[in-house]
């Protein structure tokens, strides 16, 4: 599903490589926790995926795509195929909750009767049915994560990405959003979620693969976040 | 595509930066009517071209002697002068004037004058009327070659060239012209960077948007067609208020300007078709200019 092979990224700015030689693979369906400190270069590996960036050196697939020699205009193709989440949400202020939904469906050009359809069913997916009328502002950050995470899932990609997503929620809003995330799953969607929260990792037990300054140090089935770190 | 989704997109656009907008459409406006104004003095310059290339004649005024004793050209000195003419390529008729219908024309021309009554038939040259062949568009060549014919002739009081005295005319219309597509060069490239700028602003304002339209794939159709609609929309308002602004510049203005000189046919009026058909080919002139700065901007400056 997903395959980088001796992924190199530099930034110009920068003397030292974000990423460095990194190989890794990752399957239909799996569920796999990217850890490492702050800038140990979890975010540009999910910007490479996405297409955001272009590696300096080094082969990464998506699914069947070759994306760093993806011409310009199939971009939207790769992207269509993954959602992605982030600490910020970053939704629309000024839409409800169903329109940020909907949003995502309007801008690929799906019907409005398909809208009308899919978007109350993915909003009881995250459990938030009944809110698809309430404003950003007027939900709790668990809830807008949520709103966020159907956003990202509306499209039924086969991948799902998450930086961070539990960064900005209390702990026991962040295990709701994991069980949310492992029913995504569930479904057949691949998950790559980035993350530097011990207690989540630890209690999942998924596999894990640790960056520090650019290289993969550890890829380990059913892991944990490891110890003194 | 989905077209109620960039109506709603270019609406919402277009009432969130309404003072930029409204700067945009008369900017561009203003710089159409220039262009538009051009355009007009361009065709009005053409028409009066049109019009005197036929009438315009170079006349050969005959000295009084000749002019008193030949009233119809019979005698050898005219007719010797009018067989030069006759027999020279370049030119395509000649007629005869005599002292009686010289006086006639002079009376019509100034009916109700004192001159009209000092003047006498025996103070008027006869003249010979040479019309002459158009060469590639112009008399100039003819023109050159009768004079230099005609000129020190025995016979020959002077040569008269009627386009000296309607090129006078003719530079003034073209610096009118020249002027006002200058300024309107000026305009339009202050249009254009307005027309920038408020691309930019747009997609800065809608950056949030333009963010989750790239993440969920998005095809630059949807992330750009809003701002291109947008840019489009504002060349468009602008071309129409430009067309009015003409409009009301040839009621207001040109007609009463040219009032005069045009019902005399020394000019041919600007119509209110010629008006309609510039304000015609502003649309799209404006449509166009407007689309591509839209999207050249959007290629250069934001990443969408
Ligand atoms: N756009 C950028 N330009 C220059 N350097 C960057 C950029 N983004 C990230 N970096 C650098 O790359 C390294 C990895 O950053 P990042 O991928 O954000 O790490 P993480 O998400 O694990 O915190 C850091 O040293 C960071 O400073
Ligand atoms: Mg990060």
């Amino acid at each position: 599903m997903i395959r980088l092979e001796r992924v190199t990224k530099m930034y110009k700015t920068s003397t030292r490589p974000a990423l460095d030689r990194v190989s890794v693979e990752v399957g239909k369906g799996e569920f796999v926790f990217l850890i490492g400190p702050s800038g140990s270069g979890k975010s540009t590996f999910l910007r490479l995926l996405l297409r955001e960036d272009v590696p300096t050196r080094g082969k990464i697939w998506v699914t069947d795509l070759d994306v760093a020699k993806l011409p310009r205009r199939k971009v939207p193709r790769l992207r269509q195929r993954i959602g992605v989440v982030f600490q910020d949400f970053r939704l629309l202020p000024n839409k409800t909750v169903g329109e940020n939904v909907a949003f995502a469906l309007e801008v690929i050009g799906k019907s409005p009767s398909t809208i009308r359809k899919v978007v109350p069913e993915v909003l009881e997916l995250v459990g938030l049915e009944g809110k698809a009328e309430r404003m950003p502002h007027e939900l709790s950050g668990g809830e807008q994560q949520r709103v966020a995470i159907a956003r990202a899932f509306v499209n039924r990609p086969l991948v799902l990405l998450a930086d961070e997503p539990t960064g900005n929620l209390d702990p026991d809003t962040s295990q709701d959003i994991m069980l949310l995330l492992e029913r995504i799953n569930r479904t057949g969607t691949t998950v790559v979620m980035a993350t530097h929260d011990h207690s989540i990792v630890d209690s999942m037990r998924r596999r894990v693969v640790e960056l520090d300054m650019g290289r993969v140090v550890r890829d380990e089935a059913h892991a944990v976040y490891g110890v003194g770190r | 595509m989905r077209t109620d989704f960039v109506v709603r997109e270019v609406a919402t656009g277009l009432r969130r930066n309404v003072t930029m907008t409204v700067a945009m459409v008369l900017t561009t406006a203003i710089s159409l009517v220039m262009v538009g104004t051009g355009l007009l003095a361009v065709k009005t310059i053409d028409a009066t071209e049109a019009i005197y290339s036929d009438r315009l004649e170079i006349r050969v005024a005959l000295t009084q002697d000749v002019s008193t004793a030949d009233a119809d050209c019979t005698q050898p000195i005219c007719a010797g002068l009018r067989s030069t003419l006759e027999n020279s390529p370049l030119v395509a008729g000649v007629t005869y004037e005599n002292q009686q219908e010289a006086y006639q024309r002079f009376q019509e021309l100034f009916a109700g004058q004192s001159v009209a009554e000092l003047a006498r038939p025996q103070s008027l040259p006869a003249t010979l009327r040479v019309k002459l062949v158009d060469r590639d568009g112009s008399t100039e060549a003819a023109a050159a070659a009768v004079k230099q014919a005609m000129d020190n002739q025995v016979g020959v009081r002077t040569v008269i060239d009627q386009r000296d005295v309607v090129s006078k005319l003719f530079d003034f219309l073209g610096g009118v012209r020249n002027v006002t597509f200058a300024l309107a060069l000026v305009q339009a490239v202050a249009a254009l960077l307005l027309i920038s700028n408020t691309v930019q602003v747009s997609a800065y304002t809608r950056r949030t948007e333009v963010g989750v339209m790239r993440l969920v794939g998005a095809t630059r159709w949807y992330t750009q067609l809003p701002f291109l609609v947008e840019a489009v929309i504002t060349g468009v308002v602008g071309a129409v208020l430009a067309g009015a602004g003409l409009l009301v510049g040839k009621i207001a203005f040109i007609d009463s300007l040219l009032a005069g000189i045009a019902q005399n046919g020394v000019i041919p009026p600007v119509t209110l078709a010629d008006v309609l058909t510039v304000s015609a080919y502003l649309v799209p002139i404006g449509a166009v200019i407007a689309g591509i700065t839209g999207y050249v901007t959007l290629r250069l400056y934001v990443k969408v």
